[in-house]
This record gives structure tokens, sequence and C-alpha cells, in this order.
């Protein structure tokens, strides 16, 4: 038996923010394992979390993170409950914590929960037994989705270190660019953000000071490995930051016109959902550069990583 | 790491003669089988079908494929790892089917990793036949599992542990007895 002296040191998995380079490798060398798993022929499934019990609980809306996150699941075994939140019937607080309670009193193992506000998760881990895995909070981290791009660009370069990666769109309104400066920073990679002046607050190099802020999209491309385009996201307000759609898509839209500027084998990423049209075009979007649907295959490997490690926790661990 | 003053059960010329005589154990029983394929159980089963698998094709003159088995997800003991678990990608370069399956490891104990070697191996696709391949026989069985090629047989005692190590991974060649911490 291999006696294997590292100890993944977090009970939870609140943000990438707490994790070191060493854990990120070791997450992302784990999904490799987990990604054969994902691929065999015939059965897809082992029994690792046989007998633990899961609870997805959900308070905003999610369809391909939960999905994920429930395939993770049920390819590791484990039993699974889907608590559907309604946000209207709950204000913050207090209510948060009675559901709290309300699950621990299932004796769960592990919940992955999405929730708009930032501190809730830290709240929830504060008041349970069970791990707590971040699958999104408000404008704040989406660690799983930083753990997925990272693990497709590893894939697709080798390294993430010295990669130069533009981060272009909506900034200012993505949980997903600050759990990937996270990432990609701690592992060294190059990062440039790329938008409007007011999508990319200028604030983020106060805790990233080694980032690069940019508003001319044509004159960044050409330098980068990677281009990771952020959904517009009008039904969060993203509308009231630019002057109109038109101008957006004539300055930071990612067409063919514009792939002309890039390397020829830059990569392209995209979180998902794509508004089509806006911040991609179909051409690109569908094009031999994208590793979109990479990324949501991805996704699930990753997920079962995460969730294999925190419901087998060992030694001292930060509580 | 390797070179401990623990009693050595096997050197590495003892290791080899053992090694081939397996190897003629296996060959004697399938020699016209043209569906034998080994897969060892990581870490040190997969370096010991390594060997085998050279020695069997300088015998039968043809290729012998070989697979690797990663058994972490499938134990019944992963609390009881020292450190976080690591698991390893699992790689069966060729369909099982119809296959006669050598499992390949180091030391056969409680039969608890075979349980699970074998839990995933058929996960993995259906085989005509499985059987199994050990350096060394330690005893101590909590699970009605035997081995049908045999290195060493012994009896040892609970308080004391049986460590294959190998030249890939250890530096040298060697079985050693030591007390179990």
């Amino acid at each position: 038996m291999p006696q294997t002296r590292y100890v993944f040191p977090h009970r939870h998995l609140l943000g990438i923010e707490p994790l070191s380079p060493e854990d990120i490798t070791h997450l992302l060398d784990q999904a490799r394992a987990f990604e054969e798993v994902c691929e065999r022929p015939e059965i897809k499934i082992v029994p690792a979390l046989r007998k633990r019990l899961i609870v997805n609980l959900f308070f905003e809306n999610s369809t391909r993170t939960r999905n994920s996150f429930e395939i993770a699941e049920k390819r590791l075994s484990a039993e699974i409950i889907n608590f559907d939140a309604d946000t209207s019937s709950l204000s913050k607080g207090e209510t948060l914590i009675d559901t709290a309670l309300n699950l621990e009193a299932m004796h769960p193992d592990l919940i992955v929960m999405r929730h708009s506000a930032p501190g809730a998760h830290a709240l929830l881990a504060r008041h349970m037994k069970a791990s707590i895995v971040n699958a999104g909070d408000g404008a704040h981290e989406h660690p799983t989705q930083a753990l997925l791009d990272a693990y497709t660009l590893r894939k697709r370069f080798g390294k993430l270190e010295g990669l130069r990666i533009a981060i272009v769109g909506d900034i200012r309104n993505s949980r997903v660019v600050r759990s990937n400066l996270w990432l990609l920073t701690k592992m060294g990679a190059k990062v440039t953000l790329v938008g409007p002046p007011t999508l990319v607050p200028r604030e983020l190099r106060a805790t990233w000071p080694g980032i690069t802020i940019t508003h001319d999209f044509d004159a960044a491309l050409p330098e980068q490995d990677a281009v990771m385009m952020l959904r517009c996201q009008f039904e969060r307000g993203t509308g009231a930051f630019i002057p109109g759609q038109g101008e957006y898509v004539r300055f930071y839209q990612l067409n063919a016109q514009r792939m002309k500027l890039a390397r020829p084998d830059v990569a392209v990423l995209h979180p998902g959902p794509i508004n089509r049209g806006v911040e991609i075009t179909s051409e690109v979007a569908d094009g031999p550069n994208n590793l979109i649907l990479d990324q949501v295959t991805n996704g699930v490997p990753v997920r079962m990583a995460v969730l294999f490690l925190l419901c087998n926790p060992h030694g001292e661990q930060v509580p | 790491m390797p070179q401990s003053n623990a009693p050595c059960l096997l050197d590495a010329k003892q290791m080899e003669t053992h090694l081939q005589r397996l190897c003629r154990e296996i060959t004697a029983t399938f020699g016209s089988d043209p569906t034998i394929a080994l897969l060892g159980i990581r870490t040190r089963g997969l370096y010991l079908a390594e060997r085998l698998k050279a020695m069997l094709e300088e015998i039968l003159q043809r290729e012998v494929p070989l697979g690797v088995l990663d058994i972490t997800l499938y134990r019944d003991d992963l609390s009881e790892l020292a450190g976080s678990p690591i698991v390893r990608p699992t790689e069966i370069p060729f369909s099982l089917r119809e296959r006669s399956v050598i499992l390949v490891d180091d030391v056969l104990f409680t039969g608890r990793t075979i349980r699970a070697a074998m839990d995933a191996l058929l996960d993995h696709g259906r085989p005509r036949r499985v059987w199994l391949a050990v350096l060394v026989d330690r005893g101590g069985r909590e699970l009605p599992i035997q081995g049908d090629f045999v290195g060493l047989k012994l009896d040892v005692a609970m308080t004391q542990r049986v460590s294959v190590h190998m030249k890939d991974v250890d530096g040298e060649d060697a079985v050693l007895l030591e007390s179990r911490s």
C-alpha cells in the first residue's frame, strides 16, 4: 500500500482563495483518475461514496452546475437528496440557519450549495457537521468552475504556469472570475482582464496585483494562449453598465474577424450558458479552437474528485 | 527508504527464481491459451506484472497484454490510510471479453485488496475467467480468496508485515519481514 503523506487540509470547499497551489494540483491530479471512470465504455460508476448522503441545496437557479454535481454524485454511488429552496419564501440569516438545522437532522455527509449571499456557505459551515461545497455564491466564488477551467487548460497545454489567459467581458458581475483569478494567479498563469471600463473594476488589482487590465481586446488578443469569454449577464444588470449591446459587440465580441488576430492554436473557453451573437459568435463557439464542451465534460470528474476528497477526510484539518 | 535492517525473506536473486517459477506454472497452464492477459494491481502488483510480462513473452514468443488496476475507489478501508487517498487511473488497453485474466499483486494477506480488485475488474468487462498470481502469500485471510499461482507461501504473525521492494520504485529487489507499525 503506498503510504502517501499528503493530507488535503480542508473540510469544506468554500472557495479557491483558501487553497494552496499544492491543494489545487492534488485536486486536478485526482480528477484525471475520475475522468477515466467517466470514459469507461460500460459501467461509469464506482462504489467510492456508497452509503454517503449528499444534499444538493440550490437557492438560485442552475441547470448545468447542478446536473454536473448530480452526475458526479451518482457516479460515486452516493445517496442524493435535492433540496429545492424557494428563494422568495426565504429571508436570509435566521432562515438559512433554520434550514441548516433541519438538514443537520438528516445527518448528511456533504452539502452542495448555491446561494446568492457570499457569506452563506461559511455560515452553514459553522453550524453543521457536514462538509460544504460552494456551487456558486453571488458574484463571489464558484470554485468548482475554476477547477474545471484549470483542468481543461492543463489538459490542453500540459501546465498552468506561465500560460497567458485573457478573461473577457462582464468581469464585474461574474463569480467565475474571482475563483479563476485566485486559481490562475496561485498557479503562476499570467491573467489579463479585458472589457469596457464600467465592467472591469480596477480595484481587483488591489487583491491581485500581478494581473493586467485593459479595455483594448484587439491589442491584448494576439498574446494570449487562451481566452475565457464571459457571459453578458443581462439578468444581473450587465446592461446598466454599457451604452448598448451594439457597442459591446463591436469591441468585445469574439468573432471570426477578431479570431484572425489570435494565435492559430488559441483556446477558447466559456463557462456557459452562451449568448450566441453577443459575447461570442456561433462560428467561434462551435469552431476548432473551442473547448467549451470539454469544460462541461471535465466538470464531472473534477467534481467527483472534490466530493471524494471531502468525504474522506484525514488527519489534522483546518475546521 | 530501502536497505532497512528488517530480516530478508528473499534477496534479488531468490526473488528472480520465484518469479521464474511462477512464470513456468503460468505457461504450463496457459501455454496454448491465446486469450491470456495480465492485470497488475497498483502499485507493486503493476511492477511485478511488468516483469512477468517480459518473462512470459520470452517463453511464449508472443505478446501478452498488460493492464493496470487502481482499486482505491473500491476499497473498504479508506479511513485507515495515512494521508488523503490518492486515486490513479485504471488502464486496460484491451477488451476483457472472453479473456483469461491473471490478476497480479505482490502480497496476498487479508484478501480485501483482491476483493476490491475483482469488483473493479468486473466494472470494466466480463472476462471468461480470472486467476490470481502473487509473489508472497503470507496467510491471515479474512475473505475466502486464494492464489492460483503463488511464489512464496508463508505463515506470518499478525504483528509482522511482509514488504516487497522492487527496483522500479524502491531501488532494490527484496522481500522483507518488518514489524507492523
